[in-house]
């Protein structure tokens, strides 16, 4: 496969799955902040939507307010933030459209299809209702576009590459997104525990639509560290960063295996997976939970240079 | 681009208009048949075609029309209009009513492509080699050596098997029963082959019932066989270097390119790779291209980048759509690229009206498909003439394009024809002028019903080491506005399946 393929397939990948992200991180925040000002208020909420996206400081260029108008604009529609869910779309369709012909008609159909639904929201400021259904309709797209690349496209060199990068970007959000909301949603006065915790965490299992999921594993009500738990060391949970990893290690030997070589990211991938077995949410909590997502972190990074390099995008 | 003119076209009988009868009304006035269904007979070639017309109701062609329109906008079969943001993907008009043409009429039109285009590469293996055409007079030695389409860097080299253009387009118009004009030849990068094939996926989808009666009558010829020929036509001109089964790759400018479409459409079809010039190096005056497994040699290049923009090193040094080295590569007999280098000499306005001569010296036959007479302004007798004759004529700029520089006498105002004829007194070696045409029509689903809208045709011509094959078919352009003769797609232009039948009685 030409390398140039290889990496649009990988980056149109990792557009869908941010935009995914984003639509999840929207439509949680859309919850949280209409709880009572006592549970936090609005502004936190939208504060923490940005961090978790890692675009707040971009956004705080512009000295805008920070609610839900103006943060749910910059995040869905605003053709000037290159990563609002409009540019994701954008962005995955013009890899999509490089290579085309790697794409079966399904596939293809349902990121153009995506892209087009964006566009009818056009770009000015959504209203609630319009933020909304605008997170609805694109994250049915997104699924139209998961079931489509499913049941489609082969099992080979195209479908691994588009794979590999919704694990590594899924990794990265998972990642981002229990590291903000450690540090940000937790008021020192608040005992753990307490009411405004339950809403912090509830939040982020929405995030990665794994409240249900919680309940199934766990059976008992929201603890922070079990909800670190179900999103950093469930092989079950599709979005925890066991299971990306795993998916990347796969997903790399599948290559390797095609092309009779490994190299560096297959060793890093497994390198990474390795150490996260080796350990558990308790050693984490002692070591700093902080710190080992600022690694895990920086590491996904690494490997997602490596791939790069590996494969000469 | 093709303006000609249209008068007297309901006057004469042109052999696809006459096909529904003479119109009752003026220019372009419909229907094609009277309330009664009376009139006179169509010719055996759209028999099929009346009939299906004459049964099908009113709103089943519109609803037909409606699905192809869907068809097209779901598989992304468009068009970029360049500086037009809004319209950047833009899908081109499809008529459902096809445009039909006989095995005889075929036959004939076939001979005469293929004759046209061995003369075609016979011409430039002369001009870049011994020029016995120059020395023989039949073309001025200015007008290759000056011409800046003589691409310097070609001369004296030969492409593998002798095979310059391996790919050809040649725009055709119809005046009469057995009147064929060649307007222009493509020698470079002729596009729309992709519509030829879309356009025919899509009536065996819609109108299987005419398709069905139309084999039963005879058979319609199949176009679908082109890519296989594509294929076996690139891999028989592979590089004497080249040991064992060519790798071929397609080069496109890129997803901003108005054909990129129809340059992923192939590359599909051919199972070749769709490379951009950022996918491919030179090493050792080798072609690589950039693979997940490491570099792989490429040893045909079918580029749909023109010759200027393919190596930096060569032509345009800001060209980032070619690759360094890409020439030195086709020199040292490691990569054969198609078309090859330079054949933009023969699809020259200022050759063109040289193409009978042209034909006769190197075929050593007269030409079977006409060209439409041209008056070259260089020449003070067909100066004289063409001053005297501005109103009816239509003067163009031998290195003009895309209809600039032009004036299209009977259009012209009289100040307008004044202000060129000082033009052209100033500089008569760069104008040439050819008379109005009357072009065929052919029945079209319009807004107001069946109604004659002005075609064109472009055939593709394929040639490889064994000679040359044409798929009988083509691509019909059709000016959708009344009268009007412009069949480019950027000006409101639509296409139509052009259909080869078989019939009975035919001598095909």
């Amino acid at each position: 496969m030409l390398s140039r393929s290889a990496s649009n397939l990988y980056w149109m990948g990792r557009y869908l799955e941010r935009a995914d992200f984003l639509c999840r991180l929207i439509d949680a925040t859309v919850r949280l902040a209409s709880l009572p000002a006592s549970h936090g208020g609005a502004a936190p909420a939208w504060e923490s939507a940005i961090q978790s996206a890692a675009v707040a400081e971009a956004f705080h260029e512009r000295n805008l307010p920070v609610d839900e108008a103006n943060v749910g604009h910059f995040l869905t529609l605003d053709p000037e933030n290159l990563s609002s869910i409009r540019r994701c779309l954008e962005a995955a369709r013009n890899n999509g459209r490089a290579v085309r012909t790697s794409l079966t008609l399904e596939t293809w159909e349902a990121v153009n299809d995506a892209w087009h639904e964006i566009q009818r929201f056009g770009s000015g400021m959504p209203d609630s209702s319009t933020l909304v259904r605008l997170v609805d309709s694109i994250k049915n797209s997104l699924l139209m576009f998961d079931g489509a690349a499913h049941r489609t496209q082969l099992r080979e060199a195209t479908y691994w590459f588009l794979r590999l990068g919704t694990t590594v970007e899924r990794a990265d959000n998972t990642a981002r997104l229990l590291d903000v909301k450690y540090h940000l949603l937790l008021p020192r006065s608040e005992p753990v525990g307490g009411s405004l915790d339950y809403f912090q965490w509830t939040t982020l299992l929405r995030t990665v639509s794994a409240l249900t999921a919680y309940r199934w594993v766990y059976r008992e009500s929201v603890k922070p560290w079990l909800v670190a738990d179900l999103l950093i060391f469930n092989r079950a949970m599709p979005r925890s960063l066991i299971a990306c990893l795993e998916d990347a290690v796969w997903l790399l030997d599948q290559l390797a295996a095609t092309r009779g070589r490994r190299g560096p990211a297959n060793r890093i991938a497994a390198t990474s997976l390795r150490a996260l077995a080796g350990s558990d949410i308790d050693r984490l909590f002692q070591s700093g939970l902080h710190e080992f997502l600022e690694r895990f972190i920086i590491e996904n990074n690494r490997l997602g240079d490596a791939i790069a390099e590996q494969y000469l995008f | 681009m093709c303006v000609l003119q249209g008068e007297n076209v309901t006057s004469r009988a042109f052999d696809e208009t006459y096909g529904f009868g003479p119109y009752p009304g003026g220019a372009g006035a419909g229907p094609l048949f009277g309330a009664d269904g009376q009139g006179p007979a169509v010719r055996p070639p759209y028999a099929e075609v009346e009939r299906w017309l004459k049964s099908a109701p009113p709103d089943l062609l519109e609803t037909r029309r409606r699905q192809a329109e869907l068809f097209f906008r779901r598989i992304g079969i468009t068009f970029a209009v360049y500086g037009d943001p809004d319209a950047s993907e833009r899908l081109i008009p499809f008529d459902i009513i096809p445009r039909v043409l006989a095995g005889s009429e075929w036959a004939r039109m076939e001979e005469g492509l293929k004759q046209r285009v061995q003369a075609l590469n016979m011409f430039l293996a002369d001009v870049y080699g011994p020029r016995d055409c120059i020395r023989a007079g039949i073309v001025p030695e200015e007008l290759i050596l000056l011409n800046p389409q003589y691409c310097l860097p070609q001369v004296g080299r030969r492409p593998a098997k002798d095979v310059w253009v391996q790919i050809a387009g040649i725009d055709m118009v119809r005046t009469g029963p057995d009147e064929f004009f060649v307007l222009e030849d493509n020698a470079r990068t002729p596009s729309g082959v992709s519509y030829m094939l879309e356009n025919r996926e899509v009536m065996l989808r819609l109108v299987p019932e005419l398709i069905h009666a139309v084999s039963m009558a005879g058979g319609l010829r199949p176009v679908e066989t082109y890519p296989e020929k594509l294929l076996e036509t690139l891999t028989s001109v592979a590089p004497n270097n080249c040991n064992g089964e060519p790798c071929l790759a397609l080069l496109t400018p890129g997803i901003h390119n108005s054909a990129y479409y129809e340059h992923s459409f192939l590359a599909d079809k051919l199972g070749v790779e769709l490379v951009e010039g950022s996918d491919l190096f030179v090493h050792g005056d080798i072609l690589y291209m950039r693979t997940t497994e490491g570099p792989k040699r490429v040893d045909v290049l079918y580029r749909r980048v023109d010759d200027d923009f393919l190596d930096p090193l060569i032509f345009r040094a800001d060209s980032v759509l070619g690759v360094p080295g890409l020439v030195n590569a086709v020199h040292a007999g490691n990569l054969t690229i198609t078309n090859a280098l330079g054949t933009g000499i023969a699809d020259d306005k200022a050759i063109y009206s040289y193409m009978p001569d042209i034909i006769r010296f190197f075929t050593g036959r007269d030409p079977i498909l006409h060209n439409v007479p041209t008056w070259r302004c260089r020449e003070p007798e067909a100066l004289s003439y063409v001053l005297d004759n501005l109103a009816e004529l239509v003067v163009k700029e031998t290195d003009g394009s895309g209809g600039y520089g032009m004036l299209v006498g009977p259009h012209a105002t009289e100040a307008q024809r004044q202000e060129f004829a000082a033009r052209l007194r100033a500089n008569p070696q760069h104008y040439i002028a050819q008379p109005t045409l009357a072009l065929s029509t052919c029945p079209t689903l319009t807004a107001s019903g069946v109604a004659p809208r002005h075609v064109d045709l472009r055939p593709f011509v394929l040639t490889g080491a064994n000679g040359s094959q044409i798929v009988p078919g083509g691509l019909t352009r059709v000016a959708l506005k009344e009268g009007s003769l412009v069949v480019n797609s950027s000006q409101g232009g639509g296409t139509k399946d052009t259909w080869v039948v078989d019939i009975p009685g035919d001598e095909g």
